[in-house]
């Protein structure tokens, strides 16, 4: 097999997942209990109202009849009408999603910029009190929840020092760019707007320093652990031996095999970022879609919670697959061994 | 020694310190390997034969390792060298094929990366990448490797361990080092590759006029291979001769004892080994470290053992030759 062919399966399989996980959030959402129809209409609606919005949803009818709905809707990108906002989810999501992703993007990109350094760093100084340093930050990071970050940042930098904004994508008075992406950053740049580029770099310091740093902390802690396994290994005895230089010891013949399960485990604490976007959305007025996502879960809004669950299905399930194939490209072992089991 | 020493290792002693104490591995180790020699080095596992390799190219951690006594090499004592100093004569003056194929190349890079990395240490290294790749492709012919193209283009996991074996000896020759040493050389492969593995390493160091050293706990390989052999035992050399002499006539209690226990195939039964086990480096024996195992210990034994010249370039570490006329037979 092809390695192509290789990575053509797993996306099929992908889809598979995502099949399932539409099947898992459709029963789930309709096991909780409660009536979706009267708690989105209120206590004083009628019974009439209530049954006319039962029929309208398809509640009235069999569960496999209102999958068959579901499904349909879904592979059309149509979830429905949030009962909450009284829009169609996807309208909801395609306003919230982007600016969550772009938080989640520059939390993650910290994550390997900073992370990913330090664990270099702390594994070529081991023992020393570089090390040292660089384990008890990461320490610290690990065990802190992102929202302590959120208020502790905010407070120090916001507050106490009045450095950085406290809330909010854009200051007051800073004309958003208009929607293309809904990324301000792409936004902004495409429509020749740096100024307004700059001052959401600002807002957007502290959620996403909060949202990275238990992230940033795993990053270190994870690339120094398998640098050090890696640094017992003959290979790199052999490399020494042979006069390699330390540092292209450590940049190349140490980093590369130590990427493998550091890329793997960073891949998963990436995707979940969009989930522990919630609490730091909460705390910074970030209008992000992880807030939503918790809005809606509070009324019942089943048709806006299986939205924004198929969307971190999606995400996760992009992820995955793009770590697929940067594993595959870092260890040629996975690449060859896909090929040679089919031969 | 007739022939001018290129490697000359002068009371070498290395100990570690741990949590239980300081271990005195290397006990005052005096070696040497001439120019163009083939020297081999045997003892059983554990007795200090892959600490001195590492204590020779200065792979030994310093603030752990503690290393005293000389290593002479061309001229220059490489005890005390600047780790940059010691960084230029590896993989260039001396190199080393490592014991196992199978871990000593890094599996995520392919093989050309790797041995193009080890030519760019020659200093006649020319910058262009197309002589590196010819001298690349070059030296896997010389190690009889066929479609070296290929080769280099893989993934060690897609070579047989002959073919690490082969591409590991290439990194080591290729630079065209003065000494060359081979650690466990073929033990981890089969018997038949083992033989086409030394025979290219040694057509290889003979045309170029490598020496080599040789360390194994095989003696059959030494006994086709080497020109001089030590035998090691608990971190100090036991007895030292020509290869001949030492298999026709070993002197020192500890080589008989090895010699006796490699199987024949002329069915006179098990081989009879050596009862007892390596000492323990956290406290060793007082005088000879061979004593608690030796068939022939005697009270002088507690001293440290003499060193005794029992014939040209056969000496041995051992009481029971102290003083007595050199010929004796124990």
């Amino acid at each position: 097999m092809r390695y192509s062919t290789y990575l053509l399966q797993r996306m099929l399989l992908s889809v598979v997942v995502l099949l399932g996980l539409s099947a898992l959030i459709f029963l789930i959402a309709r096991v909780i209990p409660g009536d979706p129809a009267r708690i989105a209409l209120g206590p004083l609606a009628s019974r009439t109202q209530i049954a006319s919005l039962r029929t309208a949803m398809h509640l009235d009818e069999p569960l496999y009849r209102q999958y068959a709905y579901y499904l349909g809707g879904l592979l059309n990108g149509d979830f429905g009408e949030s009962l909450y906002t009284r829009r169609p989810a996807s309208a909801d999501l395609r306003e919230l999603f982007p600016s969550t992703l772009e938080l989640v993007v520059y939390a993650g990109l910290l994550m390997v910029v900073v992370g990913i350094p330090l664990g270099i760093l702390a594994a070529s100084y081991r023992d020393t009190w570089v090390d040292t340093t660089v384990r008890l930050i990461s320490l610290g990071g690990v065990v802190t929840p992102a929202f302590v970050w959120a208020i502790v940042l905010m407070l120090i930098f916001a507050y106490a020092l009045g450095v950085l904004p406290v809330a909010g994508r854009l200051s007051p008075g800073v004309v958003p760019p208009p929607v293309v992406t809904g990324m301000i950053t792409i936004d902004a740049l495409w429509g020749g707007a740096p100024s307004t580029y700059f001052d959401f770099l600002r807002h957007l310091i502290l959620p996403a320093v909060s949202l990275s740093l238990a992230g940033v902390a795993q990053a270190a802690r994870l690339t120094r652990a398998s640098m050090v396994d890696i640094a017992g290994r003959p290979f790199i005895e052999a490399a020494r031996a042979f006069g390699i230089s330390e540092a292209r010891i450590a940049l190349k013949y140490m980093l590369k095999p130590s990427l493998i399960p550091t890329v793997t485990i960073l891949g998963l604490d990436f995707a979940a970022l969009l989930g522990n976007a919630f609490l730091v959305e909460s705390v910074f007025n970030w209008p992000g879609m992880a807030r939503y996502g918790v809005e809606v879960i509070l009324h019942k809004d089943l048709n806006a919670i299986v939205a924004v669950v198929m969307v971190m299905g999606l995400f996760f399930v992009v992820i995955n697959f793009l770590i697929d194939i940067l594993v595959g490209y870092l260890d040629p072992r996975i690449r060859l061994r896909q090929m040679e089991d089919a031969a | 020694m007739a022939r001018e020493a290129l490697l000359d290792i002068r009371d070498l002693s290395v100990s570690f310190t741990g949590y239980r104490g300081v271990s005195r591995v290397l006990n005052g180790v005096n070696l040497t390997v001439g120019r163009g020699e083939k020297v081999g080095l045997v003892g059983e596992t554990g007795c200090g034969k892959s600490l001195t390799v590492r204590a020779v190219l200065g792979l030994l951690r310093k603030p752990r390792a503690r290393v005293r006594g000389e290593i002479w090499f061309a001229g220059r004592n490489l005890v005390g060298l600047s780790a940059g100093e010691l960084q230029l004569i590896r993989g260039r003056e001396i190199t080393v094929v490592f014991q196992d194929p199978m871990a000593a190349l890094n599996p995520v890079f392919t093989v050309g990366e790797q041995l193009r990395d080890v030519i760019a240490r020659s200093p006649r290294h020319q910058a262009s990448e197309r002589e590196t790749w010819a001298r690349a492709v070059a030296i896997l012919k010389e190690v009889a490797l066929p479609d070296p193209e290929r080769i280099l283009h893989a993934y060690p996991v897609q070579l047989s361990g002959g073919m690490r074996q082969r591409v590991l000896i290439a990194m080591a020759l290729v630079n065209e080092p003065a000494l060359v040493i081979a650690d466990e050389l073929g033990t981890a492969l089969d018997v038949t590759i083992q033989e086409q593995i030394l025979q290219v390493m040694r057509s290889l160091v003979d045309a170029k006029g490598i020496s080599v050293l040789l360390i194994t706990h095989n003696l059959g390989v030494v006994r086709e291979t080497t020109d001089r052999v030590y035998v090691m035992y608990a971190g100090s050399i036991a007895e030292t001769a020509p290869t001949a002499d030492l298999f026709r006539a070993p002197k020192h209690p500890y080589t008989q004892g090895l010699l006796a226990s490699v199987p024949k195939l002329t069915g006179e039964g098990v081989p009879r080994g050596i009862d007892g086990m390596i000492p323990d480096y956290l406290s060793p024996p007082p005088g000879c470290r061979f004593a608690p195992r030796c068939p022939f210990v005697q009270p002088r034994c507690q001293q440290p053992p003499p060193w005794v010249e029992v014939g040209p370039d056969h000496a041995l570490a051992c009481v029971l030759y102290d003083g007595a006329p050199t010929g004796l037979r124990s």
